[in-house]
């Protein structure tokens, strides 16, 4: 496969791969948690985008029964998927209420200067 | 009925949790209901695995490998076993905890969320499925992440948020690596993907995956370098949470370490192809002796058990990094004592907070002698941790020395007995400042069942210590077959 095949043909995968570096790079460069927390849904979000990647087939028709066609796509990484984003939408609720219980006590969201502050916990 | 049982084990606190929250004044009861029903379920299945029965539960009649199955053999039987068990003695401590450490936290939504962790952790030991093991996985760590926030400080919200994320990009990690594997095979069961994956030849992608699941799996373990969420999580939770996150979640991920890798993957693609078993036997010689290093300048005991958990789970990736079956089986035997170690040590922590109002070095002074069971409970938990003969820590160390020398690899044996040494160091300060200074005015002893509760764990640990045959019996046999069929 030449260079421009592999880099054109798997269009999707590079996506992935930046996706996933970036948001590995929120979580670790910023201070301010609701970023963190960003940068963890994007995370996310990339493997979600390599599953879907993963299931998709041309020309591929919806699984349902009764219907008469060559090529049925396959249900189970969609399911996979709607699993881990509802996995992904509980984890950001909680890490949100987590950010407002920060909040709460100490009028202060970014790490960096709750550390200056004093509260490390580590 | 027994046929049913793995199903019911996951299954029932998980209906039990939100009852707690409904009934709030009898939140106790009812986590104290669902917790015996669950250990009677898991005493009945761990029976019938030690004579060799094998549960194979298809959910919903649907044959695996397109069903979901679960399993139960000699490998995960003592574990749901020992999860119940554990989660029993905690809430039963907690029923006096209200009044201490939980006196400021909603008591039925710590009880619900114990139980949905514990049906979480159930549910990934008992499965056979590798996406079911993620789903079950991220209850188990969100009701842990919640667990640990429970206390209206500062510090625990924080505590919790580092954990949550750290926690969430290991099983990020996780998945993606089921993905390669799903990719590769187009089956998610355990059995079926062992049997498949061999005579694929996509030796990249294979080994992608591995890598990533270590990855994720080596954050929820707390090893070496992606340990930084541990101390701050036992340290800020309650005793009874601190009991219980530090006897089952790193445990329940170190089965799927043991599992994946030697179960699914095969020992000669973990040790010989990648050299994963390398990296894990020196990241897991660091962490046994920089954990105990740490643990020795800790003011906080809580902080220092929490190093001091740092450093028992390097022995126990160091045995499962041997990748022989004796190596893997101490690792598991270590797994199960050191469970119920550090359980009983931080239910007797919270004893002493109870009585002392903290668990800091200076608030213990004079403690053993004010109130000598939980006193005495501490010191019999140190010396589990330091691995003198006749406690439960020394078998699992043994074998592991023995496992060790068998393998040859003869300086693992003077990083074991370092470790040891060093445990001693940081034990001999809790004891001097329960034993060697004059019983505070003020203490009063703590209630008999949360000292019941502690004494459980550290009776039975005690009991294995001395009697090491029934642990050994179950998990050397299940070592040594997970690499036959591997």
């Amino acid at each position: 496969m030449s260079l421009l095949d592999l880099a054109a043909g798997l269009y999707g995968y590079w996506t992935v791969v930046a996706l996933m570096a970036t948001g590995l790079y929120i979580v670790v460069a910023y201070g301010n948690l609701i970023k963190k927390l960003i940068g963890l849904g994007i995370f996310q979000f990339s493997v979600f985008t390599f599953f879907i990647l993963m299931g998709h087939a041309r020309d591929a028709v919806p699984p349902v029964v009764g219907g008469d066609a060559e090529l049925y796509a396959n249900p189970l990484p969609h399911v996979m998927i709607l699993t881990a984003i509802v996995v992904g939408v509980s984890t950001m609720a909680l890490g949100l209420a987590l950010v407002v219980r920060i909040n709460r006590f100490w009028g202060e969201i970014d790490e960096d200067r709750l550390k200056k502050r004093g509260h490390e916990t580590d | 009925m027994l046929r049913h049982l793995p199903a019911l084990t996951v299954v029932v606190p998980m209906l039990f949790a939100p009852l707690c929250v409904v009934l709030r004044r009898q939140a106790w009861l009812v986590a104290a209901l669902a917790t015996t029903a669950t250990l009677v379920g898991a005493l009945l299945m761990c029976l019938a695995a030690s004579y060799g029965r094998v549960f194979d539960y298809a959910f919903g009649g649907w044959a695996p490998p397109l069903g979901i199955a679960y399993r139960i053999d000699r490998l995960n039987a003592p574990l749901v076993l020992l999860f119940a068990f554990v989660a029993a003695a905690v809430v039963l401590h907690a029923r006096g905890a209200r009044r201490a450490e939980l006196r400021d936290c909603r008591a039925d939504l710590f009880f619900a969320l114990l139980l949905l962790c514990l049906s979480g952790l159930l549910g990934i030991v008992s499965t056979n499925d590798l996406f079911n093991i993620f789903v079950f996985l991220e209850v188990a760590s969100l009701s842990g992440y919640a667990l640990v926030a429970l206390r209206p400080r500062g510090a625990a919200a924080l505590a919790a948020f580092r954990y949550l994320i750290m926690g969430s990009i290991g099983s990020i990690f996780l998945l993606l690596g089921i993905g390669y594997l799903y990719m590769l095979t187009g089956t998610l069961n355990l059995d079926d993907l062992a049997a498949r994956l061999p005579a694929i030849e996509a030796a990249r992608t294979k080994l992608a995956a591995m890598a990533f699941i270590s990855a994720g799996l080596a954050m929820k373990v707390a090893l070496f370098p992606l340990h930084l969420w541990l101390p701050g999580v036992y340290a800020n939770a309650p005793s009874p949470v601190a009991a219980f996150l530090s006897a089952t979640s790193t445990k329940a991920s170190l089965y799927l370490l043991v599992r994946l890798f030697i179960g699914v993957f095969g020992a000669a693609l973990f040790a010989d192809t990648l050299r994963l078993a390398d990296v894990l036997v020196a990241l897991s010689c660091v962490a046994v002796v920089a954990g105990a290093l740490f643990a020795v300048r800790q003011t906080d005991i809580k902080r220092m058990m929490a190093y001091s958990s740092i450093s028992q789970l390097g022995y126990i990736t160091l045995g499962v990094g041997l990748a022989t079956p004796a190596g893997v089986g101490a690792g598991l035997v270590h797994l199960l004592n050191h469970s119920l170690i550090k359980g009983g040590l931080f239910l007797a922590l919270g004893c002493a907070a109870w009585s002392a109002g903290g668990c800091f070095l200076r608030q213990l002074r004079g403690l053993g002698r004010a109130a000598p069971w939980t006193g005495a409970a501490i010191v019999l938990g140190g010396l589990s941790l330091i691995g003198v003969p006749l406690t439960a820590g020394f078998p699992g160390k043994w074998l592991l020395v023995t496992a060790a020398i068998d393998a040859g690899a003869w300086p693992l044996v003077a990083v074991v007995l370092l470790g040891s040494a060093l445990s001693a160091v940081y034990v001999w300060r809790v004891v001097e400042a329960l034993y060697f200074a004059p019983a505070p005015a003020d203490a009063r002893r703590p209630p008999r069942g949360m000292s019941l509760a502690a004494w459980t764990l550290l009776g039975a640990s005690v009991y294995f210590g001395v009697q090491p045959a029934p642990v050994v019996d179950m998990l050397m046999p299940a070592a040594f077959m997970l690499f036959e069929t591997s």
